[in-house]
């Protein structure tokens, strides 16, 4: 199980708690749709992404980051019990959306470049570290059930 | 991986707006890279680590001067660093994942110091750049 400090906990509570989840996460995804074009793979129903202005601006793309970094919230807020809470999700990646983990790894690196935009200063060394640490974890917990 | 004509406009754009602070943004890349990937520190055992270092100061500005030559000559990366790769190839030999996590931090002080800079189209032309160079300095490994 992975050890979290004190330090650790109010660096990502504290960060998380300023947050817009809906923009961060349609931002994040929009992201690794234009810097890793690959990943559009898996969004062929999202309707058009033939370039960054379409993809930032697709409705289906906002809600999807919404609801994926919405889904992190709920990795924050059991920090403890990280594979049991990802269990079935990590099924789903795995059985019915067969999605490789590295993107789950590629999606974590380009939200803390987001967090990064938007906390500026504020995002500390420290506080990458702290984070770089949680988007490891969590990619690895929605691995985890892959066969 | 290739580099269209805006990615290289946008790349030679980012270390225009740079300017002068490229050393400071080399520094605080190793600066992060060291405290968000420990494994990385064990390429500079002879180096003090600490805040502030002298040893960092010194060695992000030469990272920051390899990636300003290598934008500056953005159509032949692999000429312009030649020597450096070899150096990497023959004597440094770090292991290339390493690349990978440098880019990231060097993508993260862009970030927080000019977020404005970093449109996600910016933000993609600058990670094919980063990896480009990755590329070249690893290119002789083997």
């Amino acid at each position: 199980m992975v050890h979290w400090s004190a330090e650790e906990k109010q660096l990502i509570a504290g960060l998380w708690a300023k947050v817009n989840v809906e923009e961060c996460g349609a931002e994040a995804l929009a992201r690794l749709l234009i810097v890793y074009p690959w990943t559009q793979r898996f969004f062929a129903s999202f309707g058009n992404l033939s370039g960054p202005t379409a993809i930032v601006g697709n409705p289906k793309v906002r809600a999807h980051g919404k609801k994926v970094l919405t889904s992190f919230g709920d990795a924050i807020k059991n920090l403890d019990n990280l594979k049991v809470t990802y269990s079935k999700l990590s099924e789903l990646h795995c059985d019915k959306l067969h999605v490789d983990p590295e993107n789950f790894r590629l999606l974590g690196d380009i939200l803390i470049i987001v967090l990064a935009a938007h906390f500026t200063k504020d995002f500390t060394p420290t506080c990458q570290a702290t984070w770089q640490k949680l988007v490891g974890v969590v990619a690895h917990a929605l691995a985890h059930k892959y066969h | 991986m290739v580099l269209s004509a805006s990615d290289k406009s946008h790349v030679k754009a980012v270390f225009s707006k740079i300017g002068g602070q490229a050393e400071e943004y080399g520094s605080e890349t190793l600066e992060r890279m060291f405290a968000a990937y420990p494994q990385t520190k064990t390429y500079f055992p002879h180096f003090d680590l600490g805040k502030g270092s002298a040893h960092v100061k010194a060695h992000g500005k030469k990272v920051a001067a390899a990636l300003v030559e290598a934008a500056n000559h953005i159509d032949d990366i692999a000429g312009a660093l030649s020597k450096l790769s070899d150096l990497h190839a023959q004597k440094l030999r770090v292991d290339p994942v390493n690349f990978k996590l440098l880019g990231q931090c060097f993508l993260v002080v862009v970030a927080s110091h000019q977020p404005a800079l970093l449109t996600p189209e910016v933000h993609a032309s600058l990670d094919k750049f980063l990896c480009a160079v990755g590329t070249v300095l690893t290119a002789k490994y083997r």
